[in-house]
C-alpha cells in the first residue's frame, strides 16, 4: 500500500512540476539558442528593452522615494481610519489591470479628472512614456508600500525611542535607526514591486498604448511580435524569464536579515507598565 | 547639580498616575508591582510620553509644563534612559551604539565600564550583564543631567545580578547625578537607592530611606512589599504602655507602637529568633507553630513557621536541628513589632 501511495505522490508531483516548467523550457527550446540571442538584436526588441529600462528605473525611483516615507508614516502613527487607509493602499494589488488602466485614463487622460489641469500646463500624459511610468508605479507600488509598512512596524518601538533620548531628532532617528533596521523588508518588498512592474501589461496598454520605441515595453512587445514574428516574441520572452528568475534568486539568496532584536533575552520577565 | 522636579498626572489603564517628586544629586528608586505606572513615569520624564497634565523641571529649565504648553522633545531633554531590556541598536557595534549618544566620550566610557574589549562586537553577541553596561555607557555618552533606569536588573539572571548590582551601585555613587530608577524588586531598590518610594496604583505610598521604610512601614502594602511578616489582629491598650494585639489566631502579642482597633502586626524575618521552647528573655512575643519549610540562602536559612517567616543563621539552624513538621517557638521583641492599619 505504502509503495502505491509513494508512487502516486511522485506521479502527482512530476505532473505538477512538469506542467509548471514545460512552458518556460519551451520558450528556450522552440528555436535554437543562437537564433534566440540573434533576435534580441531586432529593432522591436531593442526599442522595447530601452523603453522598459527607462520607465522601470523612473517608476522604481518614484516608488522608493514616495513609498518609503508614506509607509513609515503609516507604520509609526496610530490614527483613526488607519486600517481603512492600509486597505486602500492594497487595493491596486487585487484590482484587475484593465481596471487600473481605465482608472488612470479617467484620472490623467486628456478627458480625465486632472486632464484639463495638466493640459493647461501643456502636459499630456496619455499615450506617452510618462503614462507607462504612471501605470507601472500604480500597479507595482502597493507591493512595496505594503512590505515597507510591515518592515517598519516590526521594529522594536524602543529602538527609535532610545535614539530620541540619545539626542537624535526624528530625521536622524529615521535614517540611522529605522531605515537600516527595516532594510531587509524594504529590499524584499522592492524586489516584488520591481518584478510586478516589469511584467505590467494591462494598465499600460490601455493608458499608454503600445507604440514601438515610445510606450512599448518588453511585455507589450511580446504581445505585438506574437503576430509579426513569433521568434522575436520568444526571444523577448526568454529575456523576461531570465530577469524574473534573477529577481527571484535575489530575493531568496540575499540574506534579508530580519532585524534581530537585541532587547529580547530568553529569561527576560514580562515588561512592567 | 540641578534638581529634577516632577509633578505629573496621567491616566493609565486602570488608575491614574499621580505623583510629585524631587530628585537631587541622589538615586531615588520607585518600587512597585507590575503595572503600577513605573515605566510610564520614566517615559514622561524622558519626553516619550506626554502626560495629560503636569510639569517636569530640571533646576529652572522647564522640560514640560502642560499649563503653558511646553513639551520639549526627548532629544532636547538632557536625559539618559536605560531601557528595561536595554534597546541596544542591533545593527551597530558596541562602540557605535555608545557613539550614537556622543562621539566624544565613547572611548572613556568603554574603559570606565570595562567593555573596551567588546567595542567591535554586535549586541546580539553579548551576555545580559554586558548589554547592561553598554546600555549604561550609551546613556551616559550624551552627558545627561538626569539618569533614568527602567528595571535595570530585571533582564539579568540571578547569577549575574548580584555582581551587576554592586557595580551599578558604585557607578551611581560616583556619578552623583539625579537618578530615578524603577523596579519591582525591593531588594534592588534598597541596594541601589538613597531613597526608596513605594509606588502602587500610580501613587507614592511612602518615600524614605530604606531604614525609614523598614522602621515604620506606612501601610500594610509597604510592610508586605518590604518583606515583613504581617499578622492581622485587634489592638487595644496593654501593660507598661505597650499596645496589646489579640491576633486572629487567638494568640496575644505586644507592640511598642500605638494602635487601636483592626491592625496588622508587621515584623521582619531577621527580627525573629527561633527556639524549641519559649525563652524567658526580653523578646516578648512568642508564636509557636510547625516548621513548614526550610530554605538555605548562603549562610542564612529562611524558615516558614506557621503564619510567619524567620531568617536565622545557618549555624543556629544546625544547632536547633530544625526539620519540617517539628514544633518551634518564634520570638520577636515588642519594639520590632510595628503596627500598620488594615
Amino acid at each position: 500500500m505504502r509503495g502505491t501511495f509513494g508512487l502516486a505522490l511522485g506521479a502527482a508531483a512530476a505532473i505538477a512540476l512538469g506542467f509548471l516548467l514545460l512552458p518556460i523550457l519551451a520558450i528556450f527550446l522552440q528555436v535554437p539558442p543562437r537564433e534566440l540571442v540573434a533576435h534580441l538584436g531586432d529593432r522591436a526588441a531593442v526599442d522595447a528593452l530601452v523603453v522598459t529600462a527607462k520607465t522601470t528605473a523612473i517608476a522604481n525611483a518614484l516608488i522608493l522615494l514616495f513609498g518609503t516615507p508614506a509607509a513609515y508614516l503609516i507604520a509609526t502613527r496610530s490614527f483613526r481610519g488607519r486600517t481603512l487607509l492600509v486597505t486602500l493602499v492594497e487595493l491596486p494589488l487585487v484590482l484587475p489591470p484593465a481596471v487600473a488602466g481605465i482608472g488612470l485614463l479617467a484620472a490623467f487622460g486628456r478627458l480625465g479628472l486632472l486632464g484639463s489641469t495638466l493640459g493647461a500646463f501643456g502636459l499630456e500624459v496619455g499615450f506617452t512614456q510618462a503614462a507607462v511610468v504612471l501605470a507601472v508605479t500604480f500597479v507595482a507600488s502597493p507591493f512595496y508600500v505594503r512590505a515597507a509598512i510591515a518592515a517598519f512596524e516590526a521594529i522594536d518601538p524602543n529602538l527609535p525611542a532610545a535614539a530620541r533620548t540619545l539626542g537624535a531628532g526624528p530625521a536622524r532617528t529615521f535614517f540611522r535607526v529605522a531605515l537600516p533596521l527595516a532594510a531587509g523588508g524594504l529590499g524584499a518588498g522592492w524586489a516584488l514591486a520591481f518584478a510586478r512592474g516589469i511584467g505590467e501589461f494591462g494598465a499600460t496598454i490601455l493608458f499608454a498604448g503600445s507604440l514601438q520605441g515610445v510606450t512599448q515595453t518588453l511585455s507589450l512587445a511580446v504581445y505585438e511580435q506574437f503576430d509579426v514574428n513569433f521568434d522575436v516574441a520568444l526571444a523577448i520572452g526568454a529575456e523576461l524569464v531570465v530577469v524574473s528568475a534573477a529577481i527571484l534568486l535575489l530575493v531568496k539568496l540575499v540574506p534579508w536579515t530580519r532585524s534581530p532584536s537585541t532587547s529580547l533575552i530568553p529569561f527576560a520577565p514580562s515588561r512592567s507598565s | 547639580m540641578d534638581t529634577l522636579t516632577l509633578d505629573l498626572a496621567h491616566p493609565l489603564r486602570a488608575f491614574p498616575l499621580e505623583l510629585e517628586l524631587e530628585v537631587g544629586a541622589e538615586t531615588v528608586a520607585l518600587v512597585g508591582p507590575s503595572g503600577a505606572g513605573k515605566s510610564s513615569l520614566l517615559r514622561a520624564v524622558a519626553g516619550l510620553l506626554r502626560p495629560e497634565r503636569g510639569s517636569v523641571r530640571l533646576g529652572t529649565a522647564r522640560w514640560l509644563d502642560t499649563a503653558v504648553g511646553i513639551d520639549l522633545p526627548p532629544e532636547r531633554r538632557s536625559v539618559g534612559l536605560v531601557f528595561q531590556e536595554y534597546a541596544l541598536f542591533p545593527h551597530l557595534s558596541v562602540r557605535r551604539n555608545i557613539a550614537f549618544g556622543g562621539e566624544r566620550r565613547a572611548d572613556e566610557l568603554l574603559e570606565r565600564l570595562h567593555i573596551t574589549s567588546l567595542a567591535e562586537a554586535r549586541p546580539a553577541e553579548l551576555s545580559g550583564g554586558e548589554r547592561q553596561r553598554v546600555a549604561l555607557a550609551r546613556a551616559l555618552a550624551r552627558d545627561p543631567a538626569v539618569l533614568l533606569l527602567d528595571e535595570p536588573l530585571s533582564a539579568l539572571d540571578a547569577h549575574t545580578k548580584a555582581t551587576v548590582r554592586a557595580e551599578l551601585a558604585e557607578l551611581l555613587r560616583e556619578l552623583a547625578l539625579p537618578t530615578l530608577l524603577v523596579t519591582h524588586d525591593f531588594e534592588d531598590a534598597a541596594s541601589l537607592a538613597d531613597r526608596v518610594g513605594v509606588l502602587v496604583q500610580g501613587r507614592i505610598l511612602q518615600l524614605g530611606s530604606t531604614a525609614e521604610l523598614l522602621a515604620a512601614p506606612a501601610s500594610e502594602f509597604v510592610a508586605r512589599f518590604t518583606g515583613a511578616n504581617l499578622l492581622p489582629g485587634s489592638a487595644g491598650p496593654g501593660p507598661d504602655g505597650l499596645t496589646e494585639v489579640v491576633l486572629d489566631s487567638g494568640a496575644i502579642a505586644y507592640s511598642a507602637d500605638e494602635g487601636l482597633g483592626r491592625v496588622g502586626l508587621a515584623f521582619y524575618p531577621w527580627e525573629v529568633s527561633l527556639a524549641r521552647e519559649a525563652p524567658s528573655d526580653s523578646a516578648l512575643n512568642h508564636v509557636s507553630g510547625e516548621v513548614r519549610s526550610l530554605v538555605e540562602l548562603g549562610n542564612r536559612v529562611r524558615v516558614r513557621v506557621g503564619p510567619l517567616t524567620a531568617e536565622i543563621t545557618a549555624a543556629s539552624s544546625t544547632r536547633l536541628g530544625l526539620r519540617e513538621g517539628e514544633l518551634v517557638v518564634a520570638s520577636f521583641k515588642a519594639t520590632a513589632a510595628r503596627l500598620v492599619s488594615l
